[in-house]
């Protein structure tokens, strides 16, 4: 029987072989212990039509539970255009590899280059990186950049509202890297400024880690922290979404060295948590120090404007031993993604993005606020499109009441504190069955 | 393929939009926020209408090759068929739109995949437990060594910081025993290429914490004595680390597992079908035998104890938190799916074809360019440049494999990787895969034949290749050393 992914005729088997100098396709093991080649079954299926594999992961896709979501928590539920499956589905982007040969990867390098100018531009930093695996790990080599950067000082503070996964991710590579975190604990919501500023008087510390918008979706107040940083000769990494960017101040104009960060928010589908989107980008000072590919412009043997994988020096496939990352891609078709989602939206449509998304969300705050069975987890604290709310019922019991009507949301961000997260998505009536559900099922108790 | 030399930016028009969103019927506005808070300055994203930017991008994508394209013989990177139904069953919605912190009872069918697929690697492998958590190679690697470090904490064996990489190793390998905190000893190779027994057993004393090593090795040679390194390994209580990238060549045949590996590392971007999409996303679960599958890292995927559900939970054993969330999902589903179409049969017909087109491929062209190791390759092999004697050329000429390169390009050809391995001045890496017909091998050796004489012939023509693609050989040096890394208007 043939496989439709191989193309070996019986002849075309015994022709290769004859060239070989070989008798049986056994014998290309010849080399390898007889106890080691591998003689019995596989646990695994026989193989499957297509028809088969597309009845299979129906069913399977059938078990899971397609929910309103009302939920952040460091995946947000933003539209994505049709054009952009349309593109990044292209063969030409999907099936290639990363972009050695310059002169047939001109393609995968140009769209690098743009996306390095938008997150740069959004962020307000010189330049930006060809992307990381995801925001939590970009965040881990921001910390690990700060170090490299300062040398001797090996100590990073983290803000204890940042989220609990980029947290806990920051601190397993930390841990293993050699780099000593301080987790500085949040006070009313928000970043303990004072607290962080009494932490760098010992003068030990290489890099403050602090979000931009935290964990309870509120858009943190980040006045005279960069200025303690510097006094400090530490550098100020904040960990930002780059779509709340178009209209809130941007990581450049609060005074950060670095920015890291999730990007999915860039109309990336929620695909439970992954491929997702990580970036980092930096003022001009640390370029050389920041992980992962970088593509520039050049010209080409006849002068034409052309694109390269630069600085290479840095990379792990020059330095080895010494190399202070061992990223050797990044999320490429991720970045692709982004950017034409970028370029469809300009300053214009994510600006309409978070109009939408911030009445929304506010919306939504003030319906739950008048049903008098919540109460605000920091009051008036500023926030975008997530906020965070007490309610006045089990927390276990408010999360089932939704999942029975179909919503996902009131996701636990803290001691008897949970979040609600709105996007442009979610239409008024969604918000208004939200709001009834709750107010149906708890108030007439 | 032809040059298009516009960047999205350069088609912005003020007045222009591309996105089509409902109109703003809310009263609460972004406006009202605190100044302070508020962007100052634009962000300097492009205005462009839609069929600009599908045009735009559908010219980018003009300018590149894929393995849709033509043959694509990149060693070490298994650029096999990347099946057209993996991509379909990825983007149905029952995925695509799960958030990865919904409960565990409305994500049992994507709980499902994912032990389902830890379920075949084990098997594949010989390994007893999987995390599919990590997002690439390396970061397998950096989550392999996290484990291998974390067993001899957890026995109290804190001297353990010393890793053994050969020096055929991929780069990433001591770049990610150097992130993990692990201080690198290179094992030399024999002239046969293989690791050098003699060299290794003086190294192996109570500081090493393993051995990091890819078999067949990135010359494509196996390892012979992998089961007498095993035990020395062993015996010093070190563990072995099996970097996955080459596992195409074993796919059905040998396993990781009882070769006497502990830890290993996947790309399921490689051997398992998965596509590259220009650099990522990938994904490299890791495996671990069984005396150490109590330490992969957080959240682990399970059947929960009294029940027939899934779950997802934190396991306080392991070195912590790897990514935020469960990996690359969308890639698992496309890897499950190759799996299932294969199947228990097809899947030993992988490793030996894949190594029947690398040895006929060596075979048809060792006349011309150099083998340093006239031996049984596995899937992938090297020459080490031109031949000069037997190609009719002399050094004079000076034909390098920079140039044989990107003389492929003109022959409609991806080139090979090239200048590694570093054992080698003049590395010419070839990995055929299992999914190119005869008709295609020889197609590509024809070429490499005749780029050869041309190469005594008509030097130039190869020196001054490519002349068939949309640019030509870039200024490097310039692009280094006055690096223009974003666009800016008036560029």
């Amino acid at each position: 029987m043939g496989f439709a992914y191989f193309p070996h005729t019986d002849e075309d088997i015994k022709e290769m072989s004859g060239r070989i100098g070989i008798n049986s396709l056994d014998e290309l093991y010849a080399d390898v212990p007889r106890d080691v080649i591998y003689k019995g079954d596989f646990d695994i299926p026989d193989g499957m039509s297509e028809m088969d594999i597309r009845r299979k992961f129906g069913e399977m896709a059938g078990r899971n539970t397609g929910l309103t979501i009302f939920a952040g928590g460091g995946a947000c539920d933003h539209y994505s255009p049709a054009v952009i499956s349309s593109i990044i589905s292209r063969s030409e982007f999907l099936t290639s590899y990363t972009p050695y040969q310059a002169e047939v990867s001109q393609g995968t390098l140009r769209y690098i280059f743009e996306f390095q100018t938008m997150m740069a531009g959004l962020t307000g930093m010189d330049c930006a990186n060809a992307s990381m695996y995801d925001g939590p790990t970009s965040a881990a080599e921001a910390v690990m950049m700060s170090a490299a950067c300062s040398k001797k000082k090996k100590r990073v503070l983290l803000s204890g509202t940042l989220l609990p996964q980029v947290l806990d991710v920051v601190r397993t590579y930390a841990r293993f890297h050699g780099i000593e975190t301080s987790e500085v604990p949040g006070n009313g919501g928000v970043s303990d400024l004072p607290a962080i500023g009494r932490e760098l008087q010992g003068g030990d510390v290489a890099g403050v880690l602090v979000p931009g918008i935290n964990r309870f979706g509120i858009i943190e107040d980040m006045e005279g922290l960069a200025e303690k940083v510097h006094e400090a000769k530490a550098l100020l990494i904040m960990y930002s979404d780059p779509s709340s960017l178009s209209v809130i101040r941007c990581p450049g104009e609060w005074g950060a060295d670095i920015v890291c960060g999730e990007a999915q928010t860039l109309g990336i589908p929620l695909n439970f948590g992954g491929p997702y989107l990580g970036f980092i980008c930096c003022r001009k000072e640390y370029v050389r120090k920041m992980p992962g590919r970088i593509v520039g412009e050049t010209v080409d043997a006849d002068g034409k404007r052309c694109y390269v994988l630069t600085l290479q020096a840095r990379e792990q496939h020059i330095r080895r031993e010494k190399a202070t990352s061992n990223i050797c891609s990044n999320q490429s078709l991720m970045a692709l993604h982004a950017t034409v989602y970028l370029s469809l939206m300009g300053n214009s449509g994510l600006k309409r993005v978070n109009e939408l998304s911030y009445g929304g969300a506010h919306y939504l705050h003030a319906r739950l606020m008048e049903t008098g069975l919540f109460a605000d987890a920091f009051p008036g604290r500023p926030f975008l499109k997530e906020f965070a709310v007490v309610p006045r019922m089990p927390v276990r019991e408010l999360q089932d009441v939704l999942l029975k009507n179909g919503y996902f949301g009131a996701l636990p961000c803290g001691e008897g504190i949970v979040s609600f997260c709105v996007t442009e998505k979610r239409s008024r009536s969604e918000i208004d069955g939200l709001v009834s559900v709750i107010d149906n099922s708890f108030r007439q108790r | 393929m032809r040059y298009y030399d516009k960047l999205i930016f350069e088609l912005s028009r003020e007045g222009r939009q591309g996105w089509s969103l409902p109109e703003n019927r809310w009263e609460e506005r972004p406006d009202e926020l605190p100044e302070g808070l508020k962007r100052k300055n634009s962000p300097g994203l492009p205005q462009v209408s839609e069929p600009d930017v599908v045009r735009h991008y559908v010219n980018l994508s003009d300018m590149n090759f894929g393995v849709d394209t033509g043959f694509y013989p990149l060693g070490s990177c298994t650029m096999k068929y990347n099946p057209k139904i993996n991509e379909e069953i990825a983007s149905i919605p029952g995925f695509a739109c799960l958030h990865p912190l919904q409960p565990a009872e409305t994500v049992q069918g994507a709980m499902e995949i994912y032990t389902g697929l830890a379920g075949c690697l084990c098997s594949l492998t010989g390994m007893s437990a999987f995390t599919l958590n990590p997002f690439a190679g390396a970061h397998g690697e950096l989550t392999g060594l996290m484990i291998m470090r974390q067993y001899h904490i957890s026995r109290g064996d804190m001297k353990r910081t010393k890793v053994i990489v050969p020096d055929s190793a991929h780069g990433t390998n001591p770049a990610s025993a150097a992130v993990c905190g692990l201080q690198v000893v290179e094992v030399k190779s024999t002239p046969e290429g293989l690791i050098d027994m003699e060299d290794l057993k003086p190294l192996l004393d109570d500081t090493v914490a393993g051995i990091m090593m890819t078999n067949p090795n990135t010359l494509g040679l196996f390892e012979r004595e992998i089961k007498e390194i095993a035990s020395s390994v062993h015996a010093a209580g070190g563990l072995l680390y099996y970097d996955g990238a080459n596992m195409n060549a074993l796919l059905g045949k040998v396993r990781p597992g009882d070769m006497g590996f502990d830890i290993m590392h996947l790309n399921l971007h490689k051997t398992f079908s998965t596509p590259h999409g220009g650099g990522g996303p990938g994904a490299g679960p890791v495996g671990v035998a069984a005396h150490i599958a109590g330490l992969l890292p957080s959240p682990v995927v399970r059947k929960a104890e009294d029940s027939d559900m899934y779950e997802m939970a934190e396991n306080p054993d392991g070195p912590g938190r790897i990514s935020g969330f469960a990996g690359n999902f969308g890639v698992l589903v496309k890897a499950y799916v190759y799996i299932l179409t294969l199947g228990k049969e097809n899947v030993k017909n992988v490793g030996p074809y894949s190594v029947l087109a690398a040895n006929y491929v060596k075979e048809s062209l060792k006349d011309m360019y150099r083998l340093p190791v006239n031996s049984l390759c596995k899937h992938e092999f090297v020459f080490d440049g031109l031949d000069m004697d037997n190609a009719g050329t002399d050094e004079s000429a000076g034909c390098t494999t920079l140039d044989v390169a990107k003389r492929l390009l003109d022959y409609g050809f991806h080139a090979p990787t090239i200048y590694f391995p570093l054992l080698f001045h003049q590395s010419i890496m070839i990995e055929p895969t299992e999914t190119e017909s005869k008709e295609t091998l020889d197609a590509f050796i024809q070429a490499m034949r005749a780029i050869a004489r041309e190469a005594a012939t008509q030097p130039d023509l190869l020196k001054s290749a490519p002349h068939n693609t949309p640019v030509r050989r870039p200024d490097e040096t310039l692009a280094a050393t006055r690096p223009v890394l974003s666009w800016h208007p008036g560029l």
